[in-house]
């Protein structure tokens, strides 16, 4: 078996034409053969020394997915071939990747994205010696005085056997949808965050401090618990486009906000274009509680994802905000859902899409009350912005309301950056770009407000990239 | 080198209308001229045209600005040779506040060619700011205004006085007012048109183009045209906007035997 030769790119799965593909040599210290089955599962548990439980969660959670057909809603995933993919690579290091091998169109990307050097060679794989490793190592140690536990989950699993198998799986379960099979099956790395009661975490706990912990891998695998009356902030991703060998990234995101507590999730990805991104993000809000997702999606060759909430007992709270960005050959099926299933709880969806050179954009919402659920407000509103006329954008709301008493409003809007706005902004000394970019970056502020300050400034540069030559 | 602005047997047509009908008519730095017509004599048909807005097609004519011929150049380069429009219905931006848009705008204006775009060449913020206090001190624009969004949920008035904001922080050689007082009370006319009087110098060309000559109280113009059906018919002094105050466009109509769209 072919598990820990050099390979060559070809082989890895890194395809030449992939826009950000890395010439370089990392050595796996193991590598599964492409493909997925039971031995492979038992192999990675194996090296991960994992405990039975898991082995046999992954196990079942495989035997779910082999039963499940393909997904046929959202986008096109016929292209998608599931024994052309390794499941499981553990990487040596990834110091051996030079930064004089990183092309120069990401180096010049860094460069407009104005990011910080040391950050720059995490993004694009190089240097172990990150320097944020010592601030994440400052900053776990600050947590560790309030309690809170923020691991990857691999670690976590290691160190809090207990309180990770708790709630593993609970939120969503193997069973869920195929994607959340696969991605129980073959998990690895993603967060582990524990707040416990009371404590309010001042600021927000970013995923990239992590960086030598498998985190930026295709199966991550987050669980966050929010005691009661506790406040934390997750950030994950950046702006700089994110450069994966492997063509899907499917993730699971489980959330547990426990009475009166408070918790914000914020993504911003752009995967590179062959990626198909496939990721199931849900949050259980009990008493009082408040979930918000914050979700900007750009890149990717095809986003399926709807962060949802289930607002579980009265007073919950849900909100969502996304974003997409899809441009050409892209498809950003992105959405949100929302579950009353208390009475008394209240959610707010707010999606933008935007859709330029021939790219799709979709909303896929669902709105559902259950009966008895009285008192509810929900209130969703989906704007598009269409750049250009080859572009496309969809929206697939499902209001499902089992309760008289309640309150339910739906806006959608369908936008085209209009003549007049783009005369007035030339008028006054912009070019057609700049103009269409100020239009862009205004329809978008809704979420950018949203972002901690350096992602927000870091947005408003992508999306002056993103609308680079997109006027002829 | 000259900044004036000439407008040479002008035509202007609008979906294969004919509106502007070989229009003659020069603006010099430090004049004020006032354009009166009545509705539908091509008023917004002619400063949409000088300003290089796609829907409105040129026949023919030049446009004679800087000493160049204006009328190939996209709107922006027209601004950035110092021409400048008020609009009558000023666009929303959502989520782009006034002081980010008209730091970009000042910025693309003042950069000289080949001095990068975009954020390469963007005025220091600090620098952007005071100047920006200052002027919107000058026309009494409480501070507040410089972080809503532009023109989004703005009152007419509040519109107009971003108009004249722009003018101020914009500088341009040659400014056109379009129907600037139009939808607003005596009260913001007043206002509006102090403003706009605290702009003007020897530096500062105003094309005024007007319905009503009430603005006219606060920017007393030198010059005064009279436009019928796409053309100039009139052009004196202060005593045509008495005329029309008196008369209305009536008589002018008649004189030229203009039947009323």
């Amino acid at each position: 078996m072919a598990n820990s030769e050099t390979n060559t790119i070809e082989e890895l799965g890194i395809s030449k034409e992939y826009q950000y593909g890395f010439h370089d040599d990392v050595k796996p210290t193991f590598k599964s053969r492409k493909g997925l089955d039971e031995e492979v599962i038992n192999q990675m548990c194996d090296i991960k020394e994992e405990p039975d439980w898991m082995r046999e969660y992954r196990l079942n959670a495989y035997r779910i997915f082999k039963q499940k057909p393909m997904t046929k809603w959202g986008g096109d995933l016929s292209q998608l071939d599931f024994d052309d993919i390794y499941y499981y690579v553990k990487a040596s290091d990834r110091s051996e990747r030079s930064w004089d091998d990183v092309p120069d169109d990401i180096k010049k990307t860094f460069d407009r994205l104005g990011i910080p050097e040391a950050e720059r060679k995490f993004l694009a794989g190089v240097g172990a010696q990150y320097d944020s490793e010592v601030v994440y190592h400052n900053i776990v140690e600050e947590l560790d005085k309030i309690g809170v536990i923020f691991l990857d989950t691999d670690t976590a699993l290691k160190e809090y056997p207990d309180l990770v198998k708790k709630y593993f799986g609970t939120i969503i379960p193997s069973a869920d949808n195929q994607f959340a099979a696969l991605n129980s099956a073959v998990w690895s790395g993603g967060s582990f965050v524990y707040v416990p009661p009371g404590v309010k975490v001042e600021y927000p706990l970013q995923a990239y401090f992590r960086i030598n912990s498998e985190n930026m891998g295709q199966f991550e695998r987050t669980l966050i618990i929010a005691d009661e009356g506790s406040q934390v902030h997750y950030v994950e991703g950046c702006t700089a486009p994110t450069y994966s060998s492997e063509s899907l990234h499917s993730a699971v995101v489980e959330i547990v906000c426990m009475k009166g507590s408070r918790v914000r999730y914020t993504t911003i990805q752009n995967w590179a274009n062959n990626v198909y991104n496939l990721v199931t993000k849900r949050a259980f809000a009990y008493e009082d509680a408040q979930m918000e997702w914050v979700d900007g999606n750009l890149g990717s060759k095809l986003t399926m994802k709807y962060p949802s909430v289930y607002m579980m007992e009265p007073g919950a709270r849900g909100d969502i905000l996304s974003i997409a960005f899809a441009s050409k050959g892209q498809h950003q099926d992105a959405g949100a859902k929302v579950y009353h299933c208390a009475p008394h709880t209240t959610s707010q969806i707010t999606s933008k899409s935007i859709s330029k050179d021939g790219g799709r954009s979709s909303y896929r919402g669902w709105v559902d009350v259950a009966k008895g659920a009285k008192g509810c407000k929900s209130h969703v509103v989906c704007d598009a912005l269409i750049l250009d006329k080859d572009s496309r954008s969809d929206t697939y709301p499902v209001i499902e309301i089992g309760e008289n008493d309640t309150n339910i409003e739906h806006e959608a809007r369908v936008s085209k950056i209009g003549e007049e706005q783009l005369f007035y902004l030339m008028s006054r000394g912009l070019s057609e770009e700049e103009a269409s970019t100020m239009i862009v970056n205004g329809f978008i502020e809704p979420l950018v407000k949203e972002l901690p300050m350096e992602y927000a400034v870091e947005m408003n540069r992508l999306i002056q990239l993103q609308m680079e030559g997109s006027v002829g | 080198m000259s900044r004036d602005l000439v407008i040479k047997d002008l035509h202007i047509s609008v979906q294969g209308k004919p509106i502007i009908k070989g229009l003659n008519l020069t603006v010099k730095q430090g004049e004020i001229h006032a354009l009166m017509g009545p509705n539908g004599s091509g008023k917004s048909t002619l400063a949409n045209g000088l300003m290089g807005h796609p829907l409105y097609d040129i026949d023919s004519g030049e446009v004679i600005f800087s000493g160049i011929d204006i009328l190939e150049l996209e709107p922006n380069d027209r601004a950035k040779l110092g021409l400048f429009l008020a609009f009558q219905y000023p666009t929303a931006i959502p989520g782009v506040s006034l002081a980010n848009f008209l730091r970009l705008a000042v910025s693309a204006v003042r950069a000289k060619e080949g001095n990068g775009s975009g954020n390469d060449r963007l005025i220091p913020m600090r620098e952007f700011r005071r100047e920006l206090r200052e002027k919107m001190k000058q026309l009494g624009i409480d501070d507040s205004f410089a972080r809503r969004y532009l023109n989004d949920g703005f009152s007419g008035g509040e519109k107009k006085r971003a108009e004249i904001l722009q003018l101020a922080m914009l500088e341009p050689q040659i400014a056109i007012l379009d129907e600037t007082d139009s939808g607003l009370d005596i009260d913001a006319i007043r206002v509006v048109g102090e403003s706009v009087s605290q702009l003007i110098g020897p530096e500062l060309g105003v094309l005024i183009i007007t319905h009503y000559p009430r603005l006219l109280d606060y920017i007393r113009p030198q010059f005064v045209h009279i436009l019928l059906d796409g053309k100039i018919v009139e052009s004196g002094g202060w005593e045509l906007t008495q005329m029309l105050e008196a008369e209305g466009y009536d008589p002018i109509r008649e004189k030229y035997g203009i039947i009323e769209a």
